[in-house]
């Protein structure tokens, strides 16, 4: 059926960007490498980590969102945007940030130490685990929270009227659709990670399979074995994603009319006090680090060179493009299969991608003419499946709701998107391309493969600058990433959420 | 004139069947809940498909045309109006792709006023009350100006009273405009208030409509067990 | 590129034709950046070909490998003598044809193909106004109490952490993997690359870092700050050397020749202590600047050529990784 054969068309062709270069990779290293013992203690690693780093975020963040969605308070709408910073921060300012708390001299044990407390030390598993919370508890808590949302008004008052268990009736179903597809996300990021892991790993005990790749590449440019860890990376994601879309529950939720939603439980006394703990708990852990970024970077600001601006003004363009691009990729990609292929593009690392592009375009282009393009195809590609995730719910209680009342109305193609769809996503929307662009603007990735000195962007030139000694000025242009990808987020998100329809 | 030729529905476990013809005017489906009253609507609607068997309107064969294309308009138990949209652009849907023209926005007003809510065509369905989201509901239905109108309970969450109103309004649009009706009810009462013939649908099939004062004070054993009566003499 | 055409129209704009003959040069990121050697060294060499000289970054080796006889590097500098049998088995590198007899390096050099530009040696550095008594041995430092907190980079991802491997290969030999075990609980942490170490340091999350002994230099002249010092070794320090190559496939033979014998030249030489921070492979002593002269430097240079160090490198990793893996 028509109907069918977009989104179909859809996956089939994010998939094929995908499968493409790390085919070319293959092919040009010549098969398969043979992978050592190393390799599987990497692997193992890799699965364990994420494996926790995922469930420890999904976990922690059920009651912080659960207490953001109950409570309103001045400047709610504020800490949630902050919130969501340390998800899109560049790893290497982020790991700074967390140093700046946790770290040996951070600010927990020189309080701490005054006070006669034993010494915190991040180093080890445990580190890599704070660390992937810390990036990933706000990606968790985004997503829950809009399932706490999306529960219409109407059902908390039925549950209030009926004196029902709002956990057992409500929440808890919507728990169990949201959560696998978290869970599943979150640990397709964690599969990737290498320098976080590497870093707060204390040692080559932290290794992940993402640093074997970047060990392959640039060491012993053996690509036929960077191609095979990169295989075996998006086989594990899809494993996960398979799972964790099999492990949600179809039904949803239908929509009440549009209303604030208004809350009759959790009103007595130690509610309010436990709500009141996670918000500060969540709020010291994931801004305490960003704060130490601002503090370190202000110094540095004023004299910020030239060429910091210039990488700015780029990193927004590829930014605002990705996001473009991502979106277009996404909507007709709203079904399963689409969120299956679009898991491909999260699972396999940058590296070996972007060197699949490079191989692919080098015949025809000199890869440098489009190292932006590239990067932001590549961009879009890990964007994705935050994307889907956002917006498939959404779309798949639009569509139960008034899928009927448009079809009897004629209503089809983009005419069906523009006037039903899309309004009813605007608020994810807004969501998900906010999210895209701040990603995009704190993305290393592939640039640094392609990138001349005039297309340097700003995470790349943080890097150029901490090389250089330049650590204040690195700092000041780490803060300013930190600023532009905040400002990019809260603008898409805010954007979404005024005059909202849901 | 609506007929169901050798109709045979399939979903889950459940079989439905139909071969009656159902006449021009108001026509209620009764009948015990489950028993695939709102089915067969959602088949006429073209939102089921029928496993076999056809269905003609007016001798024309509607079986496996697209929703949009069928002569039907219908109102939903719930969600019969976008709620993002104010009740003009939901009311536009159903007269043009485009931006309404004068002559369509003064169809609009007049649809409007003719539900009893002049004036309000700015306003987002929440600012409404739920008997007035029900008159705007049916005035969609007076604008998209299709022969056939399905009620699959519209009405059931207004009040006795409301209900009421909305049911003599529906009666008076249908017969000043000339338009069959097909509704769905729980409550013989509704059925008698606007409904010449009523067909009951009971274990599994859809028996012929008959005249709906007579239905119910003589009823065939699965309706009298469905309103809790003793059934009619001669129809065990 | 129809899906992009704003970033298009930027390249575009960017790459218009230009008449001067354009020499290209492959180089690493820090080298082409503005805070790097690259600028100077650009317009230096622009003033006396009458050409334009373009820096192409990105992963050097990598990227030329990938791009192979079809690549439109002319000149590649800031290989690594380490990795650099890698590159010559490419067969991608032409021989410089100059005479080398004016290199100042303190180790034995006669390749006739990757030509030096400077050096340094591998050295921790810490702050000496909180570790007052400095490390004089390796020995020391491996028996130094576990509380000395060091960072250091991996072997896998970063030339100075495959350096250090080197090192401790060159100075323990079959004891390494001991070395290694006494070593490991001083290290707070491992990293991807230089930065993120050196960052953690001046941050003061380690007492020591990983780095070279030119690091000193940075912060006596740029910053006037005289509190970094390199601890110098006994058993000596193991050399860091970056090279530079023509590419045999260049369409630009006379241009990269003149590059060539330009990085020799003193202009070039003088350009390199206070942009790339380290010594300058051709020039005498004398003048360098000031805060050079005064560093302290390793009585021995430890040293392993490419083939040595292309036989000893897994093995060198496997100690460093098994030891700090318990």
């Amino acid at each position: 059926m028509a109907q069918r054969a977009l989104p179909i068309g859809a996956a089939l062709l994010v998939a094929g960007m995908v499968i493409l270069p790390v085919t070319a990779v293959f092919w040009r290293g010549g098969g398969p490498g043979t992978l050592g013992p190393a390799d599987w203690a990497a692997l193992r690693f890799t699965l364990w980590q994420a494996a926790l780093s995922a469930a420890l975020s999904t976990a922690l963040a059920i009651p912080v969102a659960r207490a953001l969605s109950r409570r309103r308070f001045p400047g709610r709408s504020g800490l949630v945007a902050l919130m969501g910073a340390p998800f899109i921060l560049p790893v290497i300012v982020a790991i700074l940030g967390l140093l700046a708390v946790f770290g040996g001299n951070g600010l927990i044990n020189r309080i701490g130490a005054p006070l006669g407390l034993p010494r915190l030390d991040i180093y080890g598993y445990h580190g890599v685990i704070l660390a992937h919370v810390f990036f990933n508890l706000p990606l968790a808590v985004r997503l829950i929270l809009q399932g706490w949302l999306s529960i219409p008004a109407e059902r908390f008052r039925l549950a209030a009227s009926l004196d029902a268990p709002v956990w057992r009736v409500l929440e808890r179903p919507m728990l169990r659709r949201v959560c696998p597809g978290a869970f599943g996300v979150i640990f397709v990021i964690c599969l990737g990670s290498f320098a976080v892991a590497l870093t707060l790993g204390g040692g080559p005990r932290a290794t992940t399979v993402e640093l074997a790749i970047y060990q392959a590449f640039r060491f012993d440019f053996d690509l036929g074995k960077a191609a095979t860890l990169a295989v075996l990376q998006l086989c594990l994601g899809l494993g996960a994603g398979a799972l964790a879309l099999r492990l949600a529950p179809r039904e949803g939720f239908g929509t009440g009319l549009d209303r604030l939603t208004d809350r009759w439980d959790g009103r007595g006394r130690l509610p309010r006090v436990i709500d009141a703990l996670w918000i500060l708990l969540a709020a010291a852990f994931l801004l305490a680090p960003l704060g130490a970024v601002a503090l370190s970077g202000l110094p540095g600001l004023p004299a910020l060179p030239a060429e910091v601006w210039s990488a700015a003004a780029r990193s927004l363009a590829l930014a605002l493009g990705a996001t473009a691009l991502t979106l277009a990729l996404a909507l007709p990609l709203l079904s399963a299969p689409g969120e299956v292929a679009a898991l491909l593009g999260i699972s396999v690392s940058g590296l070996v991608l972007g060197t699949g592009y490079f191989l692919l375009l080098q015949p025809l282009i000199r890869p440098a003419e489009v190292a932006l393009p590239v990067t932001m195809l590549v961009n879009a590609l890990m964007a994705l499946p935050f994307v889907i995730r956002i917006l498939r719910p959404g779309l798949e209680a639009a569509r139960a709701d008034y899928g009927r009342l448009a079809a009897a109305l004629g209503l089809t193609g983009w005419r069906l998107w523009r006037i039903v769809y899309l309004p009813r996503l605007r608020r994810p929307l807004g969501f998900a391309a906010g999210l895209t662009a701040a990603l995009s603007m704190g993305d290393l990735g592939v640039i640094t493969l392609f990138a001349d000195g005039d297309t340097a962007t700003l995470p790349l030139q943080v890097y150029r600058l901490m090389g250089s000694y330049q650590m204040e000025a690195a700092r000041a242009a780490a803060l300013l990433l930190l600023a532009l990808s905040l400002g990019l987020f809260w603008g898409f998100d805010r954007g979404g959420r005024a005059n909202a329809a849901i | 004139m609506l007929r169901f030729d050798d109709l045979l529905v399939r979903q889950g476990g459940f079989d439905l069947t139909a071969n009656i013809t159902i006449p021009a005017g108001i026509t209620a489906l009764i009948g015990p809940s489950g028993a695939g009253k709102s089915t067969l609507l959602n088949v006429i609607a073209g939102f089921v498909p029928a496993a076999s068997g056809r269905v003609l309107w007016h001798d024309t064969e509607i079986t496996t045309r697209p929703p949009a294309q069928r002569p039907v308009a219908m109102l939903f138990q719930d969600n019969n109006l976008f709620a993002h949209l104010s009740l003009t652009e939901n009311l536009a849907l159903a007269l043009t792709r485009k931006r309404p023209t004068a002559s369509e926005r003064a169809r609009m007003e007049a649809a409007l006023e003719r539900v009893g809510l002049p004036g309000l065509g700015a306003r987002k369905p929440a600012e409404l009350s739920g008997g007035q989201q029900s008159r705007v509901a049916l005035a969609r239905v007076l604008l998209q100006s299709r022969p056939l109108v399905l009620l699959d309970e519209p009405f059931a969450a207004l009040g006795p009273a409301l209900k009421i109103e909305m049911l003599d309004l529906v009666a008076e649009v249908a017969g000043e405009d000339g338009l069959q009706v097909l509704m769905v009810s729980h409550d013989p009462q509704d059925a008698l208030r606007i409904a010449t013939r009523s067909a009951v649908v009971s274990d599994g099939s859809v028996a012929a409509p008959e005249p709906t004062a007579e239905l119910l004070r003589s009823p065939p054993a699965a309706l009298a067990r469905y309103l809790g009566v003793h059934s009619g003499p001669g129809k065990e | 590129m129809k899906a992009f055409p704003l970033v298009a129209g930027l390249l575009i704009a960017t790459s218009a034709a230009v008449e001067t003959p354009v020499l290209t040069v492959y180089a690493p990121d820090y080298f082409a950046s503005e805070w790097g050697p690259g600028p100077g060294i650009e317009a230096a060499f622009e003033a006396r070909c009458g050409c334009d000289l373009v820096y192409k970054t990105g992963e050097l080796l990598p990227r030329l490998l990938l791009e192979g006889a079809r690549t439109e590097a002319d000149v590649a500098i800031g290989f690594n003598s380490d990795i650099t049998k890698k590159a010559r088995e490419s067969g991608l590198f032409a021989p410089h044809g100059l005479d080398i007899s004016a290199l100042t390096l303190p180790v034995e050099w006669s390749d006739d193909t990757f030509l030096p530009f400077n050096y340094s040696h591998t050295a921790f550095i810490y702050d000496n106004t909180k570790l007052s008594e400095p490390l004089s041995s390796f020995d020391a430092l491996l028996e130094a109490p576990d509380d000395l907190r060091l960072v250091i980079q991996d072997p896998r991802s970063s030339i100075s952490g495959l350096a250090l491997v080197l090192w401790m290969n060159h100075v323990y030999g079959d004891k390494s993997a001991e070395a290694w075990a006494k070593l490991a609980p001083k290290i707070v942490t491992v990293t991807k690359g230089w930065s993120e170490s050196y960052g953690m340091f001046t941050d003061g999350e380690a007492d020591m870092v990983l780095s070279y002994t030119t690091s000193p230099a940075y912060h006596i002249i740029a910053e006037d700050d005289p509190s970094k010092s390199a601890a110098i070794f006994e058993e000596g320090h193991y050399f860091m050397v970056e090279l530079a190559a023509k590419l045999a496939g260049t369409d630009n033979a006379d241009l990269a020749d003149q590059f060539m014998a330009f990085i020799l030249t003193e202009e070039f030489q003088s350009m390199i202590p206070t942009s790339n921070w380290s010594f300058p492979a051709a020039l005498s002593e004398a003048k360098w600047p000031e805060g050079f002269r005064e560093l302290p430097v390793p009585e021995t240079v430890l040293f392993y050529n490419e083939d040595e160090a292309a036989a000893l490198r897994d093995e060198a990793i496997e100690a460093w990784r098994s030891a700090l893996s318990q």
